[in-house]
């Protein structure tokens, strides 16, 4: 306990001294038992959120022959293209000449596109994501999409070199949208 | 009569020994608790929805800052002594490998990792540094790196981490997996800090439905 005794051994003074005031030691250690359950909850909170994830990935060996490549059926394949200031572009089955199925999407809404390529392609495993990150885009647009294949279990996609075509549209389209914005 | 006299309790109640507890607990959290190194290469990463914790040991690590500089961090001594070595043997540096082994993280060209060493450790900070030169695919030094790493291993095979900034643009990841590529590296995980799996999502209904995530 923390208490001291201070009575002094119990024997009696003289009826002319004065008793002297006893004053307890004893301390409230309730605020002391608080602040350290709060640095407790503290420590705890702060060790838990530093902790980092990884996401895995991996890489498909680069087939040199035409024919060792994976083929995906052109109904079943969704391009997305990524862009400057985390533009997305997206475009269904093959690219046309004229770019008219070239489409302008952005990540809160590439979910959407995805959910609803995925509902419509008949069978599951012809559904095959493309993606292709330019030069323009951060890490962190790539992990972001990645993550949404995750989010919406897309089990095939592929992470592949952009062509000068896309380019040349991603490109274009950044700029139009930059435009647009002032 | 006089009624009989209930002994008064006191309802205080001593805390002495709840504060021994909590004390306790508190100095054992704080010894227990790593401090995150005061990082030389500020990095802020991504966040993602995988739940696996990135491992702690026997890892090679990558970083990309946010200006695309790359930097190579290993984490066991034995390996690195070993690299230091072989780099020396191969390359003609004439580094000091002690101060090889001792340095926390690679952040120069092949030609100017000698000066690199000789500098003292608080000075080694990552917006002065050059980086391993990645971006000419022609000579892509991390390739080099990377080789020497699987050699120094001998066929065991550490933990390939990929640390990236935000703000990093993708030509310097792509020159960091094409590196890892050329060297057969084809599975490496991607650091990044968590975040819950949005509400009503493919991956949250199997989650809900009790489904294992193949990670």
């Amino acid at each position: 306990m923390a208490e001291m005794d201070t009575s002094g051994g119990g024997h009696k003074k003289g009826p002319g001294v004065k008793k002297s005031k006893k004053l307890s030691t004893r301390v409230d250690l309730t605020p002391m038992v608080d602040l350290g359950f709060l640095l407790i909850t503290f420590f705890i909170f702060t060790t838990t959120m530093s902790q980092a994830t990884a996401m895995k990935l991996i890489l498909p060996k680069d087939a040199d022959k035409p024919e060792d490549q994976n083929k995906a059926k052109q109904s079943g394949v969704i391009t997305i293209l990524l862009g400057k200031d985390n533009h997305v572009f997206y475009y269904e089955g093959e690219l046309d000449n004229t770019a008219s199925n070239f489409k302008s999407s952005s990540f809160h809404d590439i979910r959407e596109v995805l959910i609803n390529k995925k509902n419509s392609v008949k069978e599951l495993k012809d559904f095959v994501v493309i993606l292709k990150p330019s030069d323009f885009c951060t890490y962190r647009n790539v992990v972001d999409i990645l993550d949404e294949m995750t989010i919406n279990v897309c089990t095939r996609y592929a992470l592949v070199d952009i062509s000068d075509v896309e380019t040349q549209l991603v490109k274009k389209s950044d700029e139009m949208a930059a435009a647009q914005g002032n | 009569m006089g009624r009989a006299k209930l002994p008064r309790k006191s309802t205080s109640i001593d805390m002495t020994a709840m504060c021994d507890v909590a004390f306790l607990l508190l100095s054992f959290f704080i010894l227990t608790t790593k401090f995150k190194p005061s990082e030389a290469i500020a990095v802020t990463i991504p966040k993602s929805v995988a739940a696996k914790v990135a491992p702690s040991k026997d890892f090679v690590q990558v970083i990309i800052d946010k200006d695309g500089k790359v930097f190579l961090e290993i984490e066991d001594e034995s390996i690195k002594e070993t690299l230091g070595n072989a780099l020396n043997n191969t390359k003609n540096l004439g580094m000091d490998v002690k101060a090889f082994k001792k340095a926390l993280f690679y952040g120069a060209p092949f030609g100017n990792l000698r000066a690199f060493l000789e500098l003292p450790e608080d000075q080694r900070k990552g917006n002065l540094l050059p980086g391993i030169p990645v971006q000419d695919t022609a000579h892509n030094e991390l390739t080099d790196w990377m080789a020497q790493v699987l050699s120094a291993y001998q066929g065991k095979k550490p933990f390939f981490l990929l640390k990236g900034d935000n703000l990093a643009k993708f030509p310097a990841f792509k020159a960091v997996i094409t590196a890892f590529k050329k060297n057969d590296i084809l599975k490496f995980q991607m650091v990044t800090s968590p975040e819950g799996v949005p509400v009503g999502t493919d991956l949250w209904k199997k989650a809900q439905s009790g489904e294992k995530r193949d990670e």
